[in-house]
């Protein structure tokens, strides 16, 4: 079980509060946590990532275990204290403004 | 009774006041998606209850939002609320998919450069006069889609970008399809405008588009100030009644053509500056005409620190202040190209918002104005809904 954090805003959109965990087969990834994320909150598509080419937006950020996994390969396998629930896949805004 | 609805977009979020035929004691309910900048909401005119609205964010992209009940609850076309499966399925959530089809090709960048066209927001939405569900959107980087399934799906009218679109390059505000016009009396005819490439027309449902610039003149701002296309129009307005007949605030002039858009020609007359951004026809008067004239290109502000509407009752050229209970000292608003509109009582009603995040509004044609919200974020669009 997967346990992500959306931004404010994503959160409204998705009409959730609070955590989401996801549960997933297979080697957990960047791209794997982001296609269930988007097959359960579909209303989510394109928001993280771009709907064609998946290239995360540019100004959303990946962070995890005090990791900025952003530039990471989707493929990468996040860690296992993600992987295993104990710490929280966080989907950030990136600072942006003065 | 009447009632009337104003859908006011703002940077931080969408606006909707309402209020009796009288128009003078009105609700203001919102703010509806919070923070998010919302360039425009419309209304159907086939179905009053359908409102679309372009919710975008720089983090987030383009969010399509729909209201079926006249915006009390709104939701993503296609995706349900709280339900991950619909009759037809798993939602495919492609309500905020703008993609260019073909070829996407370049335009020219501020520095004169190709630069390939790139998707940032949704301008302006234009529900079709007749199916509540065909609307289409009038993007950045310019092109125009259509949805005709209620803005689940979206397909671009891509022979548009064909019409010279290697010449259009961004205006200030970026390269966007900001004006959306639909003949009522020719179905197959859609005209549009781009902000900076000029007018295209089509006169077959968006197969083909013709500019239709001739006779507008950009002397400061095209190498040549006749060329075909490159023109920075701010936006168009028609009367239903007279659609051949089409009004202009281009980046400097307001100018008219009697014939569809093939030949334009300037009625700016006595206006005190002829830069602005808004123009509109009243609802029952074809020749009436309302601007907004700002100062300058590189000021962005009224004239004297004055905020004062122009009305001409001759369809150009002979212009008049409208002044009563506007500020007429220390003002320095804007108003944004989509932010101004007419209802279609009796009376008609004017109403335009600003930068400031006022929304001024006109009971009587523009003889008078009170600010009937004073304090939004800075007003992007104004669309009225007149509900009888």
């Amino acid at each position: 079980m997967i346990r992500v954090v959306l931004p404010a805003h994503l959160r409204t959109l998705a009409r959730v509060d609070g955590e989401i965990k996801l549960d997933i087969e297979g080697p957990v990834t960047l791209r794997s946590v982001l296609d269930a994320l988007e097959a359960r909150y579909p209303m989510l598509r394109g928001t993280i990532r771009d709907h064609v080419t998946l290239k995360r937006r540019a100004f959303i950020r990946f962070f995890a275990c005090e990791q900025d996994l952003s530039n990471e390969s989707p493929d990468t396998l996040l860690p296992d204290t993600i992987a295993t629930g104990a710490e929280p896949f966080l989907i950030i805004g990136a600072m942006a403004g003065g | 009774m009447s009632t009337v609805r104003v859908l006011v977009g703002t940077r931080k979020g969408a606006f909707v006041l309402t209020s009796d035929g009288k128009r003078k004691q009105w609700d203001v309910s919102g703010p509806l998606f919070t923070g998010w900048e919302m360039y425009h909401l419309k209304g159907s005119p086939a179905d009053p209850n359908r409102i679309y609205a372009s919710q975008t964010s720089g983090w987030f992209g383009q969010i399509i939002q729909r209201s079926d009940d006249g915006g009390k609850t709104w939701h993503q076309p296609g995706t349900p609320p709280g339900e991950t499966m619909t009759p037809e399925g798993t939602p495919k959530g492609e309500s905020n998919k703008f993609v260019y089809e073909g070829e996407v090709g370049k335009h020219l960048w501020y520095d004169g450069t190709p630069h390939p066209w790139e998707f940032k927001r949704v301008w302006h939405l234009e529900p079709s006069l007749t199916d509540p569900d065909t609307v289409y959107a009038g993007v950045e980087d310019a092109a125009l889609f259509r949805s005709t399934d209620g803005g689940q799906t979206w397909h671009e009218l891509s022979a548009l970008r064909s019409a010279k679109g290697n010449l259009w390059q961004p205006g200030a505000g970026g390269m966007c399809l900001h004006t959306i016009m639909q003949d009522p009396n020719h179905p197959e005819r859609i005209f549009i405008a781009i902000s900076a490439a000029g007018v295209f027309r089509t006169d077959d449902r968006g197969k083909t588009w013709r500019p239709m610039n001739r006779g507008l003149k950009s002397q400061y701002e095209l190498p040549d100030p006749d060329a075909e296309v490159g023109h920075c129009v701010h936006r168009i307005a028609m009367h239903p009644s007279r659609p051949n007949v089409l009004f202009m605030q281009k980046h400097w002039d307001v100018m008219r053509s009697d014939d569809a858009g093939e030949s334009w020609h300037e009625v700016s007359g006595n206006l005190p500056t002829d830069f602005g951004f808004p123009i509109d026809v009243h609802a029952h008067e074809p020749n009436t005409v309302y601007v907004i004239p700002i100062k300058s290109d590189s000021e962005h502000i009224p004239p004297d620190g004055k905020l004062r509407v122009y009305r001409s009752r001759t369809g150009g050229n002979e212009w008049e202040p409208l002044t009563k209970g506007l500020p007429q000292r220390d003002c320095y608003v804007n108003v944004l190209r989509d932010a101004m509109a007419v209802d279609s009582l009796d009376s008609c009603g004017v109403y335009f918002g600003t930068t400031g995040g006022q929304v001024y509004a006109s009971a009587n044609g523009g003889d008078s104005w009170t600010a009937i919200v004073h304090d939004l974020p800075a007003v992007l669009s104004v669309e009225v809904q007149t509900l009888r």
